[in-house]
Formats: structure tokens, sequence, C-alpha cells
């Protein structure tokens, strides 16, 4: 008899041969993972090499795409796999859907994610859709990149967290790493997953190391995973604000209070039950999210836990989100606009009574 | 440009499928068969059928929410197509897509679309997946003289032109973007002018004439197998019927106007000519018209007989993988 070993779902973890890396080292060698695997992935998107057609000049890879996500891979595949384009969110979205309905396996670098709205069309009306309403004819393995998230004045069109807005669109499947680890396995699984993906990179993330295993991995999709036990509280993150949680769980400990940390990791599909079994075991639960409340990710896990944790409630569901507002530029307004974890300390204290 | 024998009947049989179809479509929406819209192509036929004919099953093409004459050119099979637009599970779509979604991969054909100019980079990305693969194949794309008015027709083009694929873009201009006439909405009198902004040929075809038309598209589509890159072709044609089955064009069209384009129809225009110069006759045509005629009226019997889709298909091919059933709360 044979004993099938399956992979855990969120990846080798941490006792295997590896190092500590930047978020943006691990997305990067990824991206360079994928390409030498399937020969139908290719990426393309603005300047992700840069300087396109002057290789006469001596100039290649001039920018390696915004914070460098894609630097040095036009060296290694070429520029029919790592394709610079014009400034056509919509045109060059719209190809690569054709490319995945056809047989490849397009990459998009979107680099700021508010330009979703550009190419919003292409992915509600033809990447959500086209499979369904064709009759399951079709897939489209597309994986849409973008930086997203509050960060250093950015300002209000280029710090947006639209992934409430993905995350709403059936067809559509959201990724939200929180970590350099995070980063790279569920990268890997959005680009051999069958369904367009879009992963969003926070800005204040791209820049921190963590441990990275050497080998490549995939983490599931619509896995959550605990970042910290505890049993007084439940805090939710995603993205940043799953640092944000641990930072703030320090914090509580400090006073004596024992909150677990939920990092959500995927947002459609989203995993219900590790906040259920959570908030089962501590009766309170305070979800933190970057975006403005409205509609968000927050109030979506706020409405779960209401229908279907309600016994287990020992105090309402509280919400730590950013204000209904654009991103500011000006730093103290900016800084009003995040939670931070301070202002996840001061929630939770509050709902806690102590 | 020389044309066999088979390829002429393909041809009459192919324009003469799409007329009929059209025709008992709109009969049998008028008796409450079909749902939502249908938009009809009688009057159009030469064009797709004119372009398809250099097309092989690995092309692909994009379409349109007037998409039925480019499917059955494409060799879409009309018994599904009709089932289809019933709304039956027999449908190409299992009645998921309707009249405005028709695809069938299998004959390359990548979609009706129902927003405009949404098809256009479709067909650009199935041009790219065919650079990429060096497979020779190439995607052709359907739209309306409207849709030019949209930007991803111009962003489709550029791309396509500064990557050099083997797309073409085919610019079916009926005059009327819904009730809307071209001369208001397009700064151009001819639409094929917009090609030069982008480098690549752009010609002025009539699209009553199917061999005009294939003659200009054997050239585009040559050009784009060989290398060379996109093309552009605008073909100057009419719609017979309203926007969708149920508008009248006489609220926007002058009667005179209609008559002038039906004394230029397709088929009759055909038959004249293959007579005179004796590459059809008579005997073989009507024999092509009983034969479609039977089949389109089968097409409608295999809809009407056809099961309607059983209600758990609401929840399938929403993704190939999700881990979430997509279910509605209750």
């Amino acid at each position: 008899m044979t004993t099938e070993t399956r992979p855990d779902p969120l990846g080798p973890g941490f006792d295997v041969p590896g190092s500590e890396i930047r978020y943006r080292e691990a997305f990067n060698r990824t991206l360079g993972d994928e390409l030498r695997r399937d020969p139908d992935v290719f990426i393309m998107g603005e300047d992700v090499a840069g300087g396109a057609g002057r290789e006469h000049l001596g100039i290649i890879d001039s920018w390696g795409g915004a914070f460098a996500a894609t630097k040095g891979l036009i060296q290694e595949f070429g520029k029919e796999r790592v394709r610079d384009t014009p400034i056509s969110e919509a045109g060059f979205v719209g190809a690569a859907i054709g490319a995945a309905l056809t047989g490849s396996r397009p990459v998009v670098d979107l680099m700021y994610f508010d330009f979703i709205s550009v190419a919003w069309d292409q992915l509600l009306s033809n990447a959500a859709k086209n499979r369904y309403m064709f009759g399951g004819q079709g897939k489209i393995p597309i994986t849409l990149f973008a930086r997203s998230g509050v960060a250093a004045g950015y300002s209000a069109q280029h710090s947006q967290n639209y992934y409430s807005i993905v995350a709403h669109i059936p067809g559509l499947k959201c990724v939200v790493p929180s970590d350099a680890y995070t980063c790279r396995g569920l990268l890997a699984a959005a680009i051999r997953d069958d369904d367009p993906v879009i992963v969003c990179n926070h800005k204040k993330l791209i820049n921190m190391s963590s441990f990275v295993p050497d080998e490549s991995y995939t983490i599931e999709l619509g896995k959550g995973r605990y970042l910290r036990r505890g049993s007084d509280v439940t805090l939710v993150g995603m993205s940043y604000t799953s640092e944000v949680c641990r930072v703030a769980a320090e914090t509580l400990a400090g006073q004596g209070i024992d909150a677990e940390v939920i990092d959500m990791l995927s947002l459609s599909p989203v995993d219900e039950e590790i906040v259920l079994e959570s908030v089962v075991k501590t009766n309170r639960i305070v979800i933190v999210d970057e975006d403005t409340p409205r509609c968000s990710m927050a109030s979506d896990i706020a409405a779960l836990v209401a229908d279907r944790a309600f016994d287990s409630l020992d105090a309402p569901v509280k919400r730590v989100t950013g204000p209904h507002t654009p991103v500011p530029y000006s730093k103290p307004l900016e800084d009003a606009f995040v939670p931070t974890p301070e202002d996840v300390v001061a929630t939770t204290v509050k709902l806690l009574g102590v | 440009m020389e044309i066999t024998p088979e390829k002429l009947r393909w041809i009459y049989t192919t324009m003469y499928r799409i007329r009929r179809f059209e025709e008992v479509l709109l009969e049998q929406t008028v008796l409450g068969k079909s749902m939502g819209v249908a938009h009809t192509s009688d009057g159009e036929e030469a064009g797709p059928t004119g372009v398809c004919a250099h097309l092989t099953d690995r092309d692909w093409i994009a379409s349109t929410h007037r998409g039925h004459g480019h499917c059955i050119a494409k060799g879409v099979d009309t018994s599904g197509m009709m089932a289809e637009i019933f709304g039956k599970y027999t449908g190409l779509c299992k009645g998921k897509g309707g009249s405005m979604h028709i695809a069938d991969f299998t004959k390359g054909m990548l979609g009706a679309n129902g927003i405009v100019g949404a098809g256009v980079p479709l067909a650009v990305g199935a041009a790219l997946t065919s650079k990429l693969k060096g497979d020779g194949t190439v995607g052709v794309t359907f739209f309306g003289d409207g849709a030019t008015s949209e930007g991803t027709v111009h962003e489709s083009m550029n791309l396509a032109s500064i990557w050099k694929l083997p797309v073409i873009f085919v610019c079916e201009n009926n005059h009327y973007a819904e009730s809307t006439p071209v001369e208001y909405a397009v700064s151009v009198t001819d639409i094929a002018d917009r090609a030069a902004s982008y480098s690549m040929p752009g010609v002025v075809v009539d699209g009553m004439d199917v061999f005009a038309v294939y003659d200009a598209a054997g050239e585009a589509i040559a050009r784009a197998r060989a290398g060379d890159g996109p093309s552009f072709l605008e073909l100057k044609t009419y719609r017979f019927h309203g926007h969708y089955h149920a508008d009248d064009p006489h609220t926007y069209r002058l009667p005179e106007e209609e008559e002038l384009w039906k004394a230029r129809d397709p088929l009759p225009s055909f038959e004249r000519r293959v007579t005179e110069q004796e590459l059809m006759d008579d005997v073989e045509m009507e024999r092509i018209r009983n034969t479609i005629d039977e089949e389109i009226l089968g097409a409608v019997k295999f809809a009407d007989e056809s099961p309607l889709p059983p209600p758990e298909e609401l929840y399938t091919d929403v993704y190939v993988n999700y881990s979430n059933p997509p279910q509605g709360l209750r």
C-alpha cells in the first residue's frame, strides 16, 4: 500500500532550504520560474522591459517594470515573451484575454491597480463572462498584477485597493499576498490557474523581506492562514492590513489580550471557514481593511459572521477601514486615511471592554 | 481572384443559408420562440461569406451582436444556433448565451459579443497566440461602423500594427449604429481612411458584392499569413431589417434609400453574375435553396423539440475551478 502525500495548501512552510528575500525579488523570481516551466506563459505591460525597440543602441531592460518587478526577464526570455505595450490598457488586456482563449497563458502588468478602470470592460464583459456565456467553451488563464494600496503620497489615482470590486464579479478571482512567502506561492498558483486572477501587490510590502523557500511552490487559491493563534479576539487582515493586525496583536499581548490573526490571502474565492472557525472560538472579531468601507471586503466578511456565527458572538462585529473618501496626498491626511495598528488596538480594547 | 466551382457553390450555399436563417428566425421571434433581442444580418451576407471563404477551422473570428452571419460563414451548425436562440440546452452555449453570445470554438468562432467593439481586441489576442506559436493562423474581427468610435478598435489597430500581427479588421459599414446615421457619427466619409493612421492598408469594398469581398479579403488574409501584418477592409453594406427584430427602421431610414440598397441585394446579384458567366445554373441554385430551406426548418424543429436547460446549469461554467460553490444566499 502506498501513502500519498498531498501538498500543504499553504506551501512548504519555513522548515525547508530558503533565504530571506524582499517581496519584489520573490515576485520577480516566480515570474522567471513560470516563464521557464511553461512555454505558453508570456508577460506584457507598460515598460515591463522598457526602452523597447532600441536594442540597436544597446538599450535593453531600461526599467524592468515599475518597482523592477520584471527586471532581467527579457534577457533570458526575449522580447516576444516579455512584451512592452503602449499605454492601451483596454487594448492589451483585451488582447491578453483573446490570447488566453486561444491557448496562451498571459501575465499582464497593469502597473497601478487604479488603472484597472481603463481595462474594466474587457475584464467585466469578456474575461469574467466569456466562459459562462459560451456554455463552458474556452478558458481564460490570464494573470493580472498591479501595485495597490496607500503609501508615500501616491494620492488619489495611484493608491486604491479595488479588490472588493474585483471580488464582486463572478468569473474573476483575486489574491492579496501579505509577504514575500505568500507572494511567491500565490503568484505561481495564479499563473497556473485556468481562470482570470488579479494579484494585488501592496506598495508597502514590496520592499519588505521574509523567508522564501528556494524551490518553486504554490499556495492554494481560496485558503487563508493563521498568522497568530489566540483565544480572546479574531483580527482579520488582508494584503498590508495582515501586517497591521500582526503588529497590533503584539501590542495587545502586552496588555494581556490574546488575539488570533487571520491573513485572508485570497478574496475570491474566499476562505469563509477559517473566519468562522476562529470566531466560534474567540467570540469576537475585528476586520481590518485599508479599502473604503461601503460594499467592501470588510463588510462582506462582517455579513458572513453575522449570518453564520451570530450565536457565537459576544460583541458586535467591528470593522476598521479607510473612510468613504478618495486617498489624499499630504502626509497627515494620508496617515489619517489608513488603519494603523494603534487603531486596531483601540477598537479591540474598546470591544473587549477592558 | 480565381474561384473554384466548389468554392462558388459554398459561397452561394452560405449566403442563402444566412438569408434563410435570418428570415425564419424573424418569423419565429414573432411567434415568441426567442427571448431578449435578435439582431439580424440579412442584406449583409456577402461580407462574412467572402471573408470566411478564405479561412479554416483553425483561424479565429471575433464577432458582434449581429453575429448570425459570421457564425454561419465560419461553419457553425444552424440547429445548434437556433436552439441557442430558443434558450435550449442543446444550443451551442447550452442556452446560457443566446443570440448575442453564440460561440463555437471547434469552428474557430470566438463568440458574438454584446458590447460594441469589445470583440476586436480578442482577435488581436488570437493573432498574438498565432505569432507566439508560429502556427500560421489568422485572427479576423468583424465590427460595425458604430464600433469604429470605440477606443478598443483604435487601440487594437495600433497594437496589431506595431506588433505586425496577422489580423484582418473587417468593418461592416451598414450605415447605421442603431438609429444613428454614419455620416453624423463618424468624421470621415470612408472609414477605411482610418487605417492610414495605423500604417496598414485600408480598402473600401462593395459589401453587397461577394466577389469584391472575396478578392479584397483574399489579399488581406494572404498578407497576414505571409507575416506582413494587419489590414483593414471597409465593407459598404446595408441591413435589410431594423437594428433588432422589433425595430422599425422607417423611423430613421427613407424608403427610397432602402429601395436603392435592396436593388443591390447580394443574392440576386450573385445569381445574375454566375448565370451570365455560365458558372452555375438555375437548377443547381434551386437545388441548393431547397436543401437549405429544409435545413433551416429542421433547425427550428430541432430547437422546438429540444429540452430547456436544467436549473443546476445556472451554477456551472463560471470558473474552471472555484473552492466556494457559487450559490445565491437564501
